[in-house]
């Protein structure tokens, strides 16, 4: 899962990185005061969304703009190429912050990682000015190959990283962590020493160093980018932004995770999916899908794209669902009003494929289901799944295999178009 | 022979909830031999016949266990496996599906030092049709043959096999290898078990989006390999940044995509199916082209 900036930079903070002080708002009323509590010259207002670019971004008026200034500037340059207000901007006193707060808030922010729609501005955060000397990189994350975290740095900060990667790879410092010993200091020296931090500063940038990588690892973050890390005029780092994702499986035992979820940002079909355990992702197409298992559920979208169609979204029931958690699977699909034709791809293994029809049968009727529906059942119990399913009542399109599904599913879902 | 299970194999199974039990049972029932289970505080009782221990060791002890199953649940599941390593288990596969990243960080420094191999976790497991079959993948689709099958997926698996049935071709083992960033055994671990394996002919490797083991694995057949191969890629389709249900399964920063990956395999004279419906069928014409007709075998 993903967080906001501000609550990061909380996290960080509790943790005794150096961080930025700052005050996150939600009405513009209070950008004014906020900023002369920070009482620097210049504070920066910054708007909170879950996606990247933002300082390049445009708020525009409304979904129609956002999706063109998406598709004029954003999607292929990654570019501000527009004269919309940009989602991060300085001010120079306390009645700008107020006034550029008021833009921001509730505005539509649309940049390079949002997509066309754009997301709604709900939160700002006035943070105060910094007197910046050099803007670095740093990532933490987990080397896949070797199975080790791993720290990335770079002295090209502000800049995309990939681009670095791919262009002067010279210019990234890559230290790995062995488990049993931790970040040593003098791993965080090579890192300190690579970043140009002043010799007569480098204990204090150890320190720092060690400190943002045991937050990393007891927050149980799937990666923690800061970008651009500062090094201000006095030889010391800051963290200018903050970047930060959780390992999914690790929310259990991170407690403060779960106040920390912002649903604005989550697509409520997802939020739903997620409260019945299942594992649901929302896609541009019009064929919904309902597969069990992860692997079969993407070769299933894969082979919906390969005879001409597009899948609405990615469902995977589990191994173990029952009919109450196909039913619910059922009607998350159904809420997309993009969905022409549903496609029911099971190989039943532990999970049955009586119980998978008796659950398409409740959910079909409760729903009443008016639109094409294919199924395709193979595995454990399959004739007695076939015989609950032929005698419902409802409407079933019997698929012999994936293929001969996935094609009758795109004809379904075209005719209905 | 096959690889890494065989009718001669002794299996524990750790953590006995519903979940344990439901599939202590099905192994129980093809054939296998489930000697022993563990489960703290229950030692010296049993259930439905199979004897329970306190520990690890005392199983092993025991029962001279050689393979074992974890169900125990995310949390104590990374403590299960470095049990089974530590009392001298040769063969661990961990079905558990959820362990945080940072267990298996652990996990996997606490295995350098121990001769052993893990399959998963999040995975289906490991069948040797008609020998024996530890995990939660359906028996009866299986066949006996020479084809070896290595997946990252679960019922993608049962898939592949189904066609290869269907088509009359029978597998010496099936290694469910898991869905997670963090696994045991990689593609490039089970190619080498197969291509040393005199029970397996042919292999055919199921992989999806994220990371680059399939890469790997492919590099290493172009190189080594004296079998034919054939292989399916999931997740074409997946959007970049989105976890696709399996943990491992996100492309991130324009890598471990399908397209990569397709490559890759094709660069090193992989056939691979362009349509998950095609695995059988990319297996049969990958054996042609070696001279090798697997459905008269």
């Amino acid at each position: 899962m993903n967080i906001h900036e501000y609550q990061g930079k909380q996290l960080l903070r509790d943790f005794g990185v150096t961080v930025p002080r700052s005050k996150m708002i939600t009405k513009a009323s209070e950008a004014v005061a906020a900023a002369k509590e920070l009482g620097t010259k210049v504070v920066v207002v910054k708007s909170q969304i879950h996606a990247g670019g933002r300082g390049a971004g445009a708020i525009v008026a409304d979904e129609q703009e956002a999706a063109r200034v998406f598709r004029a500037n954003l999607e292929k340059e990654g570019l501000p190429k527009h004269n919309k207000p940009g989602g991060v901007q300085l001010a120079k006193s306390p009645q700008e912050a107020g006034e550029i707060a008021a833009v921001l808030l509730g505005g539509l922010l649309v940049t390079k990682q949002t997509g066309a729609s754009g997301k709604r501005v709900n939160r700002v955060l006035i943070e105060e000015g910094i007197d910046i000397k050099e803007e670095l990189y740093i990532s933490m994350l987990l080397n896949r190959e070797t199975g080790r975290h791993m720290v990335l740095a770079s002295t090209e900060g502000g800049m995309d990283i990939e681009k670095v990667a791919e262009q002067t790879p010279e210019k990234i410092f890559k230290a790995e962590i062995n488990p049993a010993v931790g970040m040593r200091d003098f791993q965080a020296r090579d890192v300190a020493f690579a970043l140009g931090v002043p010799a007569e500063k480098i204990s204090d940038a150890v320190k720092f160093l060690k400190t943002l990588f045991a937050a990393y690892l007891q927050l149980d973050a799937s990666m923690l980018e800061i970008n651009p890390l500062v090094l201000k005029g006095d030889g010391t780092l800051i963290a200018l932004d903050s970047k930060l994702s959780f390992d999914d499986n690790a929310v259990y035992r991170q407690p403060a995770m779960k106040d920390m979820r912002d649903s604005d940002e989550e697509d409520p079909r997802e939020q739903q999916a997620a409260e019945f355990d299942l594992s649901y992702i929302a896609l541009d197409g019009n064929i919904g899908c309902m597969v069990n298992g992860a692997g079969l559920a993407m070769a299933t979208m894969d082979i919906i794209h390969h005879h001409g169609g597009e899948p609405a979204n990615f469902l995977d029931v589990g191994g173990g669902a029952d009919a109450g958690k196909v039913a619910a699977a059922f009607k998350i699909i159904l809420q997309d009003d993009a969905v022409k034709a549903v496609f029911v791809n099971i190989f039943g293994g532990i999970m049955q494929c009586d119980v998978l029809a008796t659950g398409v049968v409740e959910a079909a009727k409760q729903v009443k289901l008016s639109i094409p529906l294919v199924v395709r059942l193979e595995g454990t119990n399959v004739e007695q799944g076939r015989k609950i399913l032929a005698e419902s009542g409802i409407k079933v399109i019997n698929a012999t295999d994936m293929t001969d599904g996935a094609k009758k599913a795109v004809e379904a879902a075209g005719l209905a178009g | 022979m096959s690889v890494l299970l065989n009718s001669e194999s002794r299996v524990l199974t750790q953590g006995l909830g519903g979940t344990g039990k439901f599939h202590l049972k099905g192994c129980r029932e093809y054939g296998t031999k489930m000697v022993a289970a563990v489960r703290p505080g229950k030692g010296g009782t049993d259930w439905e016949g199979t004897p329970i221990f306190d520990t690890v060791g005392q199983a092993v002890a025991a029962e001279g266990c050689d393979v074992s199953v974890i169900y125990v649940p995310p949390p104590g599941a990374a403590d299960a496996i470095m049990e089974a390593a530590a009392a001298g288990i040769g063969v661990i596969i961990c079905i558990t599906e959820g362990i945080p990243v940072n267990d298996m960080v652990e996990v996997q420094a606490f295995l350098e030092d121990v001769d052993c191999v893990l399959i998963g976790p999040n995975c289906p497991g490991v069948i040797t049709p008609g020998q024996a079959k530890v995990g939660i993948m359906p028996g009866y689709i299986h066949k006996p043959g020479r084809v070896g099958v290595v997946s990252r997926s679960g019922t993608l698996t049962y898939e592949a096999v189904h066609q290869l049935t269907q088509s009359g071709i029978g597998q010496s083992t099936c290694i469910g290898i898991g869905g997670d960033p963090i696994v045991g055994t990689r593609h490039i671990d089970a190619m080498k078990l197969f291509n040393d394996d005199p029970d397996t002919d042919a292999v055919i490797m199921i992989g999806e989006i994220g990371g680059t083991a399939e890469e790997a694995a492919a590099a290493w057949v172009k190189e080594n390999m004296t079998k034919p191969v054939a292989a399916f890629i999931a997740g074409k389709t997946a959007p970049a940044g989105k976890r696709m249900g399996h943990a491992g399964a996100i492309i991130s920063g324009g890598s471990g995509t399908a397209e990569s990956k397709v490559a890759a395999l094709e660069a090193a004279g992989i056939t691979v199916a362009e349509s998950p419906a095609d695995m059988g069928t990319a297996m049969i014409k990958a054996a042609e082209k070696a001279g090798l007709d697997l459905q008269a075998a």
